[in-house]
């Protein structure tokens, strides 16, 4: 300690004990808000779990029944079933035909907007994007029900417009927005060096993206890829409103069914709190939880593995 | 910039078989990716203009200022108007504050360690939880084991968690935007790490930081799931224009509540109803979001460095 300083210069200017007992508190706050991330994914984790956690030694609740049976009667008097296997099938299907329209036209507008467009038009469509991102989901779920499942039932023989197809489509056009901003990021992070030493050896733009930029930017469109997965199976409202109500296995893109995330949304209002049923649509929380974290985890990895590099 | 490319140097030159071949395949290229590019815009334009043409007839200032009449059948929205606005103010109080102090944490005071990279996947796992597990949680948390019961402090306290992620993950980018020789001078004449925080960091990169919470009105103002089993209701009696209409106790209704339940669960309303008060949700969210886009061109051409 310099407390006294030597005589002849004047003391050094020191800050109130306010002051620096404000800052050590204030930097407190600001450490314990930097570790609150955690304290709410531990928490969402914990309070999901503990409403469900008691069904599981329920009498009428089977795991292997609730994972592998396709049969869910949660209402029924005598022969109650919670088997969520339709269900789950419905989220993949309605994710994988999502993923099938959206990744080539999510990943070709990429492109576009990356290597093929002046700087003028990125701008634009960059916003374009950023404003699609932005439409909430009721109000997709709303065009399906009104707009895509009119246009469905006028071009194809279906008998109900809401159905696998109108909510694939809604569900396409919901995560193409993430699949375009996350690859053209993925694009754009492919060193300039690589397109100078294409273009000099006199490749065109289509040779340049096709051999050396897809190549190297793989990584990062798989990842644009994952979170728009991720975004598919966590949609609730949308396909709440768009897939139809049938829990079932479908058979084609023009049949009814029924996802996890709507099938909670549904459900969970009609069911009395603390009933076994309500405590299964929880335990179904912890099952989307789960399967989003394994999502989001692997699309973080794989964007890890790039910086990396 | 086409006059570079080497399609258009070779041309000065005898264009060979291969050279035509390759300029044909490089169009047909550019051609498709346009397309898919225009793919995606074209939905969006005609979508909107049609919600539009169909809400025509009920969209008027009366459709917004009245409330809810014969069994929703007819009347207007303002219950569902004012409770969304309540929802997002209470929601970013809590969010803004706690997501700007849990940027800085990461970006200005924490080091590369383990427990830094635990914080920074936790944040990008809650950006990830499906917004009707935020709902199972809100419901679990604050309806029962908090004894809010179902209110607007519940559903507000369940958007914000919702929209803490993406506020942490864009402040962070604001603050790390600002250059690191900026908090070195400071730091040299003797500030102290606060301070820097205060005095240079935070004034510089405060347009960014606004930015990404603007983005998350317009988030917070679309979501459903969290607050239907939260604190939004089918119903709720409120007088006509009143702008305090909700205590933080009470359940509200809410726009995208409202525009879920006219559309799949009142029978007989009025058709242009639903449409209309979709194109005001649509409307709102996408003018919200055009503001803190012109906000980020504006600020970005007044940048000094």
């Amino acid at each position: 300690m310099t407390a006294n300083p030597p005589p002849g210069q004047p003391p050094r200017p020191r800050r109130s004990v306010q002051a620096r007992l404000g800052e050590t508190l204030l930097e407190a706050v600001i450490r314990l808000a930097g570790v609150s991330a955690i304290l709410f994914v531990l928490g969402i984790f914990f309070f999901i779990f503990r409403e469900a956690a008691p069904v599981l030694t329920h009498e009428k609740f089977k795991l292997g029944q609730f994972l592998g049976s396709i049969e869910w009667y949660p209402t029924s008097a005598q022969n109650v079933r919670y088997g969520t296997l339709a269900l789950t099938v419905g989220t993949f299907s309605v994710t994988a035909l999502a993923m099938v329209l959206a990744v080539p036209f999510g990943l070709g507008a990429a492109v576009f907007i990356s290597e093929f467009c002046g700087p003028k038009l990125k701008e634009t469509l960059k916003i374009v994007i950023e404003l699609l991102a932005a439409i909430p989901s009721v109000v997709w779920g709303f065009i399906g029900l009104t707009v895509m499942s009119r246009v469905i039932v006028r071009y194809t023989d279906a008998d109900v417009g809401v159905n696998l197809l109108n909510g694939g489509i809604i569900l396409a056009l919901m995560s193409v927005p993430i699949i375009v901003s996350i690859g053209e990021d993925a694009l754009k992070a492919v060193p300039d060096s690589y397109r100078e030493a294409g273009l000099a050896l006199g490749a065109t733009r289509w040779q340049l993206v096709w051999r050396v930029l897809l190549p190297a930017a793989k990584n990062g469109l798989l990842a644009a890829v994952l979170l728009g997965v991720g975004r598919a199976v966590g949609e609730t409202m949308a396909v709440l409103m768009a897939t139809g109500h049938a829990v079932q296995i479908p058979h084609g893109i023009l049949d009814s069914v029924r996802t996890l995330t709507a099938n909670i949304a549904a459900e969970l209002g009609e069911a009395p709190a603390g009933s076994p049923h309500y405590r299964v649509l929880f335990l179904t929380g912890v099952l989307l939880f789960s399967i989003t974290f394994v999502v989001n985890l692997a699309a973080d990895l794989v964007v890890r593995g790039i910086k990396q590099k | 910039m086409p006059a570079t490319t080497p399609v258009a140097d070779a041309r000065r030159f005898t264009r060979t078989p291969f050279v035509l071949r390759k300029e044909r395949t490089e169009r047909v290229a550019r051609a498709i990716f346009f397309c898919m590019a225009a793919a995606m815009i074209l939905p969006l334009v005609a979508i909107v203009t049609y919600l539009v043409a169909r809400a025509a007839p009920s969209l008027n200032l009366e459709f917004l200022l009245d409330i809810p009449r014969h069994g929703m059948t007819e009347g207007g929205i303002w219950p569902a108007f004012v409770g969304t606005l309540y929802l997002v103010g209470f929601s970013l109080a809590v969010a803004a504050p706690l997501g700007v102090l849990a940027a800085i944490y990461l970006n200005e005071y924490a080091r590369d360690t383990w427990f830094t990279r635990i914080v920074n996947l936790a944040v990008i796992n809650l950006a990830g939880v499906p917004s009707i597990v935020h709902a199972l949680f809100g419901l679990g948390a604050f309806v029962y084991a908090a004894r809010f019961g179902y209110s607007i402090l519940s559903a507000s306290l369940t958007l914000a968690i919702m929209t803490l992620p993406v506020i942490i993950a864009s402040t962070r980018e604001a603050l790390a935007s600002v250059p690191m020789a900026f908090r070195e001078a400071c730091w040299n004449v003797g500030a102290t790490r606060l301070q820097t925080i205060r005095a240079i960091v935070l004034p510089n990169s405060i347009s960014g930081i606004l930015t990404g919470v603007i983005l998350q009105v317009s988030r917070a103002a679309g979501e459903t799931a969290p607050i239907m089993f939260t604190g939004a209701v089918f119903y709720k009696a409120v007088s006509r224009g009143d702008l305090f209409a909700y205590g933080l106790d009470e359940q509200c209704m809410a726009l995208s509540m409202h525009l879920y339940t006219l559309s799949t669960q009142v029978p007989n309303v009025r058709e242009s109803m639903p449409y209309a008060t979709a194109v005001i949700l649509l409307g709102s969210v996408l003018l919200v979001n055009a503001t803190a886009i012109v906000l980020r061109v504006w600020l970005r051409n007044r940048k000094r460095w």
